[in-house]
């Protein structure tokens, strides 16, 4: 236990502990802060970038969060069934996971590019399109770029987690609602989802954490532009604490992220594993 | 309380200067005073160097060969490690937090005033340098002084200036680079109808983008802070800098508001533009090039200081580089010799030439290095440290200056006006409340 205790103490509470009280303060890089209270909350409550980063970030996460699972869901049970070089497509699925998030960022960089596009090259020899896309010079246009990069980085977790949960669901199952003539859907309502519900809480868990804390994808491809519009909590903490140095406010903006996670991690422990229902029973 | 500050301390050495000329303090500044290897390096002494990233192959490789010949003439063992630019700041700022950390880190703008009692007093080098060298530019002063003490030594600046296409600009009915900035828009008028328009970094680019957008305020006599720093940017004259800014945006290239760094050098050496605003390195690039076309290129590359405007005066803002040695190193005489060394005439023209000025330098005897005259081409970079203004002008510059640049308040301000998000009015007034909070009204 000592051990364990240990490492927990030093690597996740007192870190915890600091970035908290760092947000009580007006701690600057190099220089130590005063208590200030809730001055750093109190600003950024008003600050009109900081109010934008948290939409940006919550509607990152929701958009992102749910075509991850509904795409993933898809691909897991793409991939469970019997199909002809199935090893094969299981490994090349995991293969934008695989790629280091700094790598895949330059790429879509490149994609999105006002003026070196591929996909704008592509439509343009089409005939589709008579002007490159300004994929990430728009406002809603580059949020909705970065959340297509994050979408294609993040459903092989989703669609590998989910697929392993299938695997665990006894073919006897199927056969039995099968023989009752259950439809395909019924089949899913009543056999896979239930059984499913688990996993899914811990994946989705786990995959609206790393959503709502991105960072490496919108520092590479836009930097929280244009006009701030991709700028996530994550983002805009390390441009006011790192490069602006205002320690006190980037981890007051940090700490602000806290809420918001916790409550991630309520709604997926009681939202979702409900055990009586998981089991054929009623929730109360 | 009274206190000296870096204003008193520019009118204290301007009087020691003049005194000098008239001969009552010249002993005291002649450059044999301070005969080199004033700084003993200590016995076993070791350095680290931190830099940023070159930007031009040649800096690096003649920075390191420089480096190299004083390890071997004073036995001092010298690590030198680059990070990308952006990256030296934060870095910079955790060593002097945790006070560990290379001895001599090379920076950017305003980091001595963040932390100056972190910083080892280097007036005996720069006072040496300045004596030998005819002196610092007065910028130099501004960005490394500190109640009258140098708490860095300016390396230089990344100079910048307006890179256009000769061929595009002469298309567009203009022989010569315009001088105003009436002139500027009808030229970018005339790139965008010819097909080849202007394109200014307009996201979050904290290079470029915060080098023409200070310019272009700064140029119409708008700034963010007075000189007794109270935030003044909601003004007629930045509004009417917002207004030309939309004009000038009609003109450029789709896609600036998402630019950042690297964008404008891709976009030109491609063919794309007719001008942007830079450094020396897209010359470089076009000259170096192993591509033919791109390579044939650099002749039709020209470059121009930017437009003057209704302030009357050059209003460019440059990347500047302060060289800080830090308290807790344990060899402050090598460093102190490694840092006057690399300044001395010998090292530091051959290294400017290496990058073909991509550097300007802060002593002014440099002016006469024949790498700005030798291709015409070089020379408006030459007085870039001559003509700039300090960031946080007309201000002080410090945390306050730093934070409002990294939290790219002028830039945004400048895209929000451009791109017909926000009116020039709502922009400005925006920018007034984001800085207030910096400048803790």
């Amino acid at each position: 236990m000592l051990p364990a205790g240990l490492l927990l103490l030093v690597f996740l509470t007192y870190p915890l502990g600091l970035g908290t009280w760092l947000g009580f303060t007006d701690t600057k890089i190099g220089r130590a802060g005063v208590w200030v209270g809730l001055d750093n909350y109190r600003f950024l409550w008003g600050d009109e970038v900081t109010r934008l980063a948290l939409f940006n970030t919550l509607f990152y996460t929701f958009v992102a969060s749910v075509i991850k699972f509904a795409l993933g869901l898809w691909l897991a049970m793409l991939l469970n069934r019997n199909l002809p070089f199935k090893s094969f497509f299981r490994a090349v699925v995991l293969l934008p996971f695989i790629v280091p998030t700094a790598l895949s960022a330059l790429a879509f960089w490149w994609i999105y590019d006002a003026q070196f596009s591929i996909v704008s090259w592509s439509l343009m020899k089409m005939g589709l399109i008579d002007r490159y896309i300004d994929f990430l010079g728009e406002p809603w246009l580059a949020r909705f770029s970065v959340i297509a990069a994050n979408i294609w980085r993040g459903i092989p977790f989703v669609a590998i987690c989910l697929l392993a949960g299938l695997q665990t669901i006894s073919p006897s199952l199927y056969e039995a609602a099968a023989l009752d003539g259950a439809t395909p859907w019924q089949r899913f309502r009543f056999v896979t989802l239930p059984l499913l519900t688990p996993i899914i809480a811990v994946v989705m868990t786990f995959s609206v954490l790393f959503t709502f804390t991105d960072f490496q994808l919108i520092y590479v491809i836009t930097r929280g532009g244009p006009l701030n519009s991709t700028h996530l909590m994550a983002t805009l903490s390390f441009q006011r604490a790192i490069s602006g140095g205002s320690l006190g406010e980037g981890a007051a903006i940090a700490t602000a992220m806290v809420p918001f996670l916790l409550a991630a991690i309520l709604f997926s422990y009681f939202g979702l594993q409900r055990r009586a229902w998981q089991q054929g029973g009623n929730d109360k | 309380m009274s206190k000296f500050s870096r204003r008193d301390f520019l009118r204290t050495t301007a009087g020691a200067a003049a005194a000098g000329t008239v001969g009552v303090g010249g002993a005291l500044w002649t450059p044999e005073a301070y005969a080199q290897g004033k700084w003993v390096p200590e016995k076993g002494a070791k350095l680290r160097v931190l830099r940023w990233k070159r930007f031009v192959q040649g800096d690096e490789d003649m920075w390191l060969a420089n480096t190299k010949k004083f390890a071997e003439k004073y036995k001092v063992d010298v690590r030198v490690d680059s990070e990308g630019w952006e990256d030296v700041r934060p870095k910079a700022a955790v060593a002097a937090n945790v006070g560990s950390g290379p001895d001599i880190i090379i920076s950017t703008f305003e980091d001595a005033h963040q932390y100056p009692d972190k910083l080892t007093d280097v007036t005996d080098v720069c006072n040496y340098l300045g004596g030998k060298y005819g002196g610092w530019y007065d910028v130099c002063k501004e960005y490394c002084t500190e109640k009258g003490k140098w708490v860095a030594v300016p390396m230089g600046c990344a100079g910048n200036a307006m890179v256009y296409r000769e061929s595009a600009m002469k298309a567009a009915g203009f022989e010569t680079f315009p001088k105003d900035l009436p002139g500027l828009l009808k030229l970018c008028e005339g790139l965008k109808a010819k097909g080849m328009p202007a394109g200014f970094a307009l996201g979050n680019a904290t290079g470029d983008g915060n080098v023409w957008t200070h310019w272009l305020v700064w140029a119409h006599g708008g700034r963010m802070v007075d000189a007794k720093n109270n935030v003044v940017i909601n003004s007629p004259e930045t509004i009417a800098a917002l207004e030309y800014a939309k004009q000038l945006y009609a003109t450029f290239v789709p896609g600036t508001l998402s630019w950042l760094d690297p964008n404008n050098n891709k976009a030109f050496l491609d063919g794309q533009i007719g001008l942007t605003c830079n450094g020396i390195s897209v010359y470089y690039a076009a000259k170096t090039s192993s591509d033919a076309k791109v390579k044939a290129m650099a002749a039709d590359i020209g470059h121009a200081n930017m437009p003057v405007g209704p302030a009357g005066k050059p209003t460019e803002l440059n990347l500047f580089f302060p060289m800080m040695l830090f308290k807790y190193s344990k060899y402050p005489n090598a460093a102190k010799a490694y840092l006057a060394y690399m300044m001395e005439k010998e090292q530091y023209e051959p290294w400017q030439k290496a990058s073909i000025g991509y550097v300007t330098q802060p002593l002014k005897a440099y002016e006469k290095n024949p790498i700005w005259t030798e291709d015409p081409k070089h020379t408006p970079y030459r007085d870039a440290m001559k003509i700039m203004l300090p960031n946080g002008y007309a201000g002080d510059m410090g945390y306050a200056s730093a934070a409002t640049m990294a939290d790219f308040i002028m830039v945004n301000m400048v895209a929000e006006a451009a791109s017909g998000s926000k009116t020039p009015k709502e922009a400005a007034e925006r920018a007034q409340k984001r800085a207030e909070r910096y400048y803790k009204v």
